[in-house]
């Protein structure tokens, strides 16, 4: 069964993740399933007792005390969850949408979405989660690491929705720009919307890559600008944005290690930072 | 994606870890010298042992949290050696010992815990506070009054002292106090104090090779202790984890965590240290204080060595008495008190299991060895009643000739003889038949017991017939059996 995840976290970025998931339900034809995630309780120790002295049935004791302590907290974290989940339905539902299912899991997005994602056409995610007040710029905690372990296309969604008219494709030759563009061709969601191709190099084989791929493009149907840029991918890609008013980013994911990462810094994540639209991402 | 999860087992609460590792440090140090001088070694083997211990298993280990060192289990394990064999033998058999566990590790047999029930682990846990509790008794040998004195003083402090505040280690000010008074009242003259008790080490640990004959019959004095000290020490590592695993609400890593304890181990060895493995107790301390990642360990051993190096002289004049009094809390807080009220309410079986593990490691001294016995006695009370699970019922036909027998449940060699004595020979009848669709065939001695009895009716005369053998009985009884093939009733005599 195919389907579209969208996964929630009833922040503020919410409402534009199910505007943004029941416009590709719509477009290709796809059920939205909400997943939100209680993540783990027990990461923050609640107790501060440094007196280092264990007593009469210490380890029953302690037991005892940790398991009250959290069960507590998890009651209100899993009735919050179906407030969310309840929100998501309505929302969605008030879009048109008929076929809307929830779930609640235990677990870290990041270390579970290999669980879930079985089966669905997209992931939809938002572009920063609960703290996004505190950390203006700055991405969710979570974004990167979901992204990298996921093997479907990803949507990670602004803050407002407007239905997407043109799409930007940075196309660079790699393995996961390809994926996009056999995407663009094959599935419905991009169908109709007016392409700008762009692409960073002054490498001929990629030209000519590129060329190829703009006649893809065009047999299937879609309106393409095509541009050839020298120099930085995160300016041309902002810059180009801006200037042509451009409604969605189309991009492969994290082609680099995590080693030139760690030196150089990430470019997706560098561009899903700097512009305010919504990013198709492939990996 | 598992490196990212390994940070996060280290940095994910740092501060609280930092806090956690420092109180788990100021607790080690009694303990760590205490368990030296039951081991007969200087307090140095088993202070550098701790901090080796802690740091690498904070690196290896597969639960982090959990608090590894010298201990106790262990301790008892090397007094023979070290008493018939001298020093110099400890520290092979704590690097073999780490071989072995991590030969137990790449072979997974962390997953034979599972054979180790829950009344073996709690005989288990309540042998080690009695041991330690025992090893304590000597300190009070020729110390007179003030010695008892001096221990129940420390222990109103230690238990006192977290009901004004939880701020402080109250087993630190126990300590911190008692030297205070043994020094200002010139106490040490009559009273033991860990200097007396051996050299304290005043430098970092050196990498050093250990200084015996590496031949054969090395390998046969040190072997059979390392083989307990791999086994007492994985199996008090996998029933710590266990306790975290359940502190935490999070998975641990079995397999990883016996490579871990070897790694440690033979590290420990190289640097003139004995063996350890998990504590209980500190690892409750830990958990207690906020401690949860891998930083926890890593702190610990670092604030330890620190402490043992920059307070070297202090720690010489810290009194026995407040170490036994620190090590008698700790074998309160081990011990499982519950227990002795389940005793009454928990099966027989489970209670002698317990009981049974219990005695035999305090009167050996060795815990592989109560163990061992726990597993076999709770392998053979399973065996027992499993083999009650047998109902065989029997329904003579309208016609009188012939008789049905119904067999249910589990045959193998504990049901087998109920199996034979449930028919009856004496009847007279034409044919009898077998229905053993509701029972299973496990062993040559249930086989046995089939072919005995059908032998048995053919001889009086009698047909039998046997129905409804499922498919795995059935491989074992064409297999095995004698009265389906020819010449059956010659091999029969030695029945």
């Amino acid at each position: 069964m195919s389907k579209i995840l969208a996964c929630t976290d009833g922040s503020l970025y919410a409402p534009s993740i199910y505007k943004h998931a029941a416009w590709a339900s719509k477009r290709i034809d796809s059920p939205v399933q909400v997943l939100h995630m209680l993540n783990p309780h027990h990461e923050t120790p609640l107790n501060s007792d440094y007196s280092g002295s264990i007593g009469f049935g210490a380890k029953s004791a302690l037991l005892d005390e940790l398991v009250e302590l959290e069960a507590a907290n998890a009651r209100i974290a899993q009735k919050r969850g179906q407030a969310i989940l309840e929100d998501a339905e309505m929302v969605l539902k008030a879009e048109g949408l008929e076929n809307v299912s929830t779930m609640q899991k235990h677990g870290k997005l990041s270390d579970e979405i290999v669980a879930y994602e079985d089966g669905a056409d997209l992931i939809v995610l938002g572009k920063r989660g609960n703290n996004a007040n505190f950390e203006k710029g700055h991405l969710g905690t979570n974004l990167e690491r979901v992204i990298r372990s996921c093997h479907h296309p990803v949507l990670v969604t602004s803050r407002e929705f407007d239905e997407p008219k043109n799409f930007l494709l940075a196309y660079d030759g790699g393995s996961s720009a390809e994926k996009a563009i056999e995407y663009a061709v094959k599935n419905t969601l991009l169908k109709g919307m007016f392409c700008h191709l762009i692409t960073l190099s002054h490498d001929s084989a990629i030209i000519e890559k590129h060329k190829a791929a703009v006649k893809k493009l065009e047999t299937a149907g879609y309106e393409v600008e095509s541009y050839l840029f020298d120099g930085s991918v995160e300016e041309a890609i902002t810059d180009t944005v801006i200037k042509k008013s451009i409604d969605l980013v189309v991009m492969g994911a994290f082609g680099h290690s995590k080693i030139r990462q760690l030196f150089v810094g990430s470019t997706t994540s560098s561009i899903i930072r700097a512009i305010h639209k919504p990013v198709l991402l492939f990996r | 994606m598992t490196n990212t999860k390994y940070f996060q087992e280290w940095f994910s609460n740092p501060r609280r870890d930092i806090i956690a590792g420092t109180v788990v440090a100021l607790a080690l140090i009694p303990e760590a010298i205490a368990f030296s001088i039951i081991a007969g070694v200087a307090p140095a083997v088993g202070l550098y042992a701790s901090f080796c211990i802690a740091v690498v298993i904070a690196f290896l280990g597969g639960r982090p949290g959990m608090i590894s060192a010298a201990t106790g289990a262990m301790a008892v394990l090397f007094i023979g050696l070290v008493r018939d064999h001298g020093i110099e033998y400890m520290i092979p058999a704590t690097i073999l010992t780490g071989i072995l566990q991590i030969g137990a590790g790449y072979l997974k047999l962390g997953n034979l815990m599972r054979f180790v029930s829950r009344s073996v682990v709690t005989g288990f846990v309540n042998a080690l506070a009695i041991i330690i509790f025992m090893s304590q008794l000597t300190q009070f040998e020729d110390q007179g009054l003030l010695m008892y004195g001096m221990v129940a003083a420390g222990l109103v402090i230690i238990y006192g002292l977290p009901r004004i505040t939880t701020a402080i280690p109250s087993p630190l000010v126990c300590i911190v106090v008692l030297t205070g008074a043994s020094m200002s009242l010139g106490l040490d003259a009559t009273l033991n104090t860990v200097g007396g008790m051996g050299e304290l080490p005043s430098t970092l640990p050196v990498f050093l090779i250990p200084d015996i004959p590496l031949n054969f019959e090395t390998l046969s004095i040190i072997f059979p202790y390392a083989i307990s000290l791999a086994i007492v020490g994985l199996l008090e590592s996998l029933m710590t984890s266990t306790i975290v695993d359940d502190f935490t609400d999070t998975s641990s890593d079995k397999n990883r965590e016996c490579k871990g304890q070897g790694a440690a181990n033979i590290v420990s060895g190289f640097f003139g240290g004995m063996a350890g493995c998990a504590m209980i107790g500190q690892s409750v301390i830990n958990v207690k204080s906020g401690g949860r990642g891998r930083l926890s360990s890593f702190a610990a051993g670092i604030v330890l060595l620190i402490l043992i190096v920059a307070m070297n002289d202090l720690v010489s004049q810290i009194p026995m008495a407040a170490l036994v009094a620190v090590m008698i809390m700790v074998s309160i807080g081990t011990f499982s008190w519950s227990s002795i009220k389940d005793l009454r309410i928990h099966h027989k079986t489970s209670s002698a299991v317990m009981l049974t593990t219990v005695l035999i490691t305090v009167f050996s001294h060795n815990l592989a060895l109560g163990v061992g016995s726990g597993v076999i006695l709770s392998a053979l009370f399973f065996a027992y009643k499993v083999s009650r699970l047998l109902d065989i019922s029997s329904e003579l036909d309208v016609a009188k000739t012939g008789r049905t027998y119904t067999v249910k449940g589990q045959l193998f060699f504990v049901s087998a003889n109920s199996f034979a004595e449930a028919f009856d020979f004496r009847e007279v009848l034409e044919k009898v038949t077998i229905d053993v669709s509701h029972a299973h065939f496990w062993d040559l001695s249930a086989v046995g017991a089939l072919d005995r009895v059908v032998l048995k009716f053919r001889r009086e005369g009698t047909e039998v017939e046997l129905v409804g053998l499922n498919e795995a009985s059935k491989t074992l009884v064409l297999q095995i059996a004698t009265h389906d093939k020819p010449g059956a009733m010659d091999e029969m005599g030695g029945h």
